[in-house]
């Protein structure tokens, strides 16, 4: 019980990372059935942004960090946005398709990151208002740019379920998603709702990308490092389902540090594996799904 | 599908054919009159290529400075570059082709261990010759490799060493999964049994590991008086990050790498891992003269923003020690050559080094280092004469229990 204490904080932490990296793959990929591998990329492309304007443009490490958010989430949303409008929507219907074609976006993304910034990893510094942690009962201790993850992580979701429950636009993209036809007979332009998808979950990678520098190495690499423990966090939660994605991240990341409180962090991840086999086993929908009438 | 077994047949027996007119025809192996062709295989593709670029650069630049000073025995140097591409049956493929179809003089190649075991028959069988530039886990000897850079005693055992001069009997263990560190910690359990240290804790995590808080936690909650790193590659960067958040400071409780060089440094932020320290036989920072040269060379060639590090510095040696070798035997063949290996001594940027003959490692001086604010490393500490290679560890008592 006292190791499941302590662990908490380490859980919510990696669940934090998990979540963000998983909610633009949550729209893309659980929203329009889009298997998009580019999008461990994309969050490359996010972490490179900070490093951008940090190392080339100059500002200090607390300025780079909160400009490179929002300008992470423009930047990869248009790229995911191009993506979209030049290549997927050619190829709706295709999923193989489309997981092969991503893949080699995601390559090519990843060369050009290597030919622009080099192969090995470049430093983008932590504010120092970051760098610390605190400490709770004695043996835990929380680290700062965890906090700030995890915060970044909720804020993100509150923002999203107020656009797609709130807002014009954010209930067309659910129409469109629990029947297609059905919306499309109503008036909404479908292209023009699957594009904001697009734009918005690749945007979410960016600022993903930009949050992982804090935590991690930042190179040419980096997203392939998130892109598997993501479309596991999107696959459990339920296709689609924001309050699956949520929980499945933060469920993952506890049942990681649990374990790895007694086993080593290798038989950790198996373990996770195994218990993510037996579960899909049970429930191959995930957590939650869409209740629907329709017959598709 | 039915012919393929047929193929695979009528290939081995010309690669088989190949081989044998290479051997039976002495003296003419990849040479001519004015040219000696020899062999670069690093993984220029793929994760490892980040690192083994950066050798073959310093490869290139050792052919490149002895061509111009007339090359070996009046011939030029002929690189024919191969990709090994990360991947053990690609490093194989193409060493067997530089060795049957280029008739290369000799190899300079591979960075990991699987990618050297990978080679090792094809080198044996062709009576080949290879040159391996990175500190490795030691308990290997082939007449068919030269190893340039650091076995076991001439890397962790004197770190370790160090480490308890200091004062530091309680270690944390902290390593990739995968062969290196598993034998280190090996090795370093058993010095510890013998030397009255304490092992609080031997933790592996897997390759590309991000995750470090519950490890970072454990050794802020143990305080233990150093920790030991066998990290590899990127997870680096996360775990020396997550160790600062968790309040580990180089002065209380020091990290002491041995898979983080000058290279990684930029990487995992300077002010991420100033104060800790690593262990290597060369750094940056080495104050000889053939140092300063080399910095400059490489530098002019690849810019000033470059750095040097251990293992570029130990490949850039092999050429160096291959054309002394060439020369002494008065002869390209590989048997020549081995032959003349004992003894071949050269003033490399780390200082004299010589080949020890009977294992073909060379005896060298080992460093402890100190990572400053400029992301560049500080000699702190070296062994106060250059070391006889013991890749069996067979002069130690204590290490009896881990060669049988």
């Amino acid at each position: 019980m006292e190791a499941l204490l302590t662990q908490l904080p380490t859980g919510l932490a990696i669940g934090s990372v998990l979540l963000l990296a998983a909610l633009g793959l949550n729209f893309t990929f659980g929203q329009m059935g889009v298997i998009n591998m580019a999008h461990g990329e994309f969050i490359m492309v996010g972490a490179y942004t900070a490093f951008v304007l940090h190392a080339w443009i100059g500002l200090d490490p607390a300025t780079t960090l909160l400009a490179a958010l929002p300008l992470a989430f423009a930047i990869t949303g248009t790229l995911g946005w191009l993506l979209e409008l030049g290549l997927i929507r050619h190829f709706y219907g295709r999923p193989l398709d489309t997981l092969l074609l991503t893949f080699g976006v995601g390559m090519i993304l990843q060369q050009a990151a290597r030919d622009l910034f080099g192969a090995p990893n470049v430093d983008v510094p932590t504010p120092t208002w970051l760098t610390g942690g605190i400490t709770l009962f004695d043996t835990v201790r929380i680290h700062h740019s965890r906090l700030f993850i995890l915060a970044l992580a909720l804020t993100a979701v509150a923002a999203l379920a107020y656009y797609l429950h709130r807002s014009r636009p954010g209930r067309q993209m659910r129409a469109v998603i629990h029947n297609r036809d059905l919306a499309a007979t109503t008036g909404i332009n479908t292209r023009k709702i699957d594009a904001a998808t697009f734009f918005i979950g690749s945007g979410l990678a960016g600022i993903a990308g930009v949050a992982l520098t804090l935590i991690g190495p930042t190179g040419p690499t980096l997203g392939t490092n998130y892109i598997v423990d993501a479309f596991l966090v999107v696959v459990i939660g339920g296709l689609g389902q924001l309050r699956g994605t949520v929980i499945a991240a933060f469920a993952l990341g506890l049942l990681n540090a649990t374990v790895e409180a007694w086993a080593d962090a290798s038989l950790a991840k198996l373990i996770v594996f195994a218990a993510i086999i037996a579960f899909l086993q049970t429930r191959p929908q995930g957590l939650f799904t869409v209740k629907t009438r329709s017959l598709t | 599908m039915r012919t393929r077994p047929t193929h695979t047949a009528l290939a081995a027996a010309l690669a088989l054919t190949t081989a044998a007119t290479g051997c039976t025809t002495p003296g003419t192996a990849g040479v001519d009159e004015d040219t000696v062709t020899v062999g670069m295989l690093h993984s220029l593709s793929g994760t490892m290529a980040i690192s083994e670029v950066t050798v073959r650069d310093a490869v290139q630049l050792a052919i490149d400075e002895i061509n111009a000073d007339g090359g070996v025995l009046g011939r030029q140097i002929e690189p024919v570059i191969e990709d090994g591409a990360s991947d053990e049956a690609t490093f194989a493929e193409r060493a067997q082709k530089l060795l049957t179809s280029d008739d290369a003089a000799t190899v300079f190649g591979t960075w990991t261990s699987a990618s050297r075991k990978a080679v090792l028959p094809v080198f044996e069988r062709n009576n080949g010759l290879l040159w391996y530039p990175v500190q490795y886990e030691g308990l290997e000897a082939s007449d068919n490799i030269v190893y340039t850079g650091a076995t076991t005693n001439q890397q962790i055992i004197p770190a370790l060493d160090h480490l308890r001069e200091q004062g530091h009997t309680s270690l944390y263990l902290v390593g990739s999964d995968y062969v290196f560190p598993r034998t280190a910690n090996q090795i370093i359990t058993a010095y510890a049994q013998a030397h009255d240290m304490d092992i609080v804790a031997e933790e592996y995590t897997p390759m590309g590991h991000t995750e470090y808080s519950t490890i970072t936690n454990d050794i802020a909650h143990h305080e233990p008086d150093a920790v030991f790193n066998t990290l590899n590659g990127d997870s680096n960067v996360s775990f020396f990050q997550q160790l600062r958040s968790a309040g580990v400071h180089a002065d209380d409780t020091p990290v002491l790498s041995v898979s983080v060089a000058e290279e990684e440094i930029d990487g995992i932020g300077a002010d991420n891992i100033t104060g800790h320290l690593t262990a290597w036989n060369y750094y940056q920072s080495t104050e000889t003269e053939p140092n300063s040269r080399f910095v400059q060379a490489f530098t002019d060639t690849y810019g000033t923003d470059r750095v040097t590090s251990d293992p570029m510095q130990s490949a850039y040696n092999s050429v160096h020690l291959w054309k002394a070798a060439v020369e002494q035997a008065d002869s390209f063949e590989v048997d020549d050559v081995r032959a003349a290996l004992d003894g071949i001594t050269i003033d490399a940027p780390e200082g004299t080094i010589s080949i020890d003959g009977t294992t073909q490692h060379l005896v060298k001086t080992s460093r402890v280092g100190q990572v400053n604010d400029d992301g560049l490393i500080d000699q702190i500490w070296s062994t106060p004469e250059p070391i006889t290679p013991d890749p069996y560890l067979e002069s130690y008592d204590w290490a009896s229990d881990l060669h049988s």
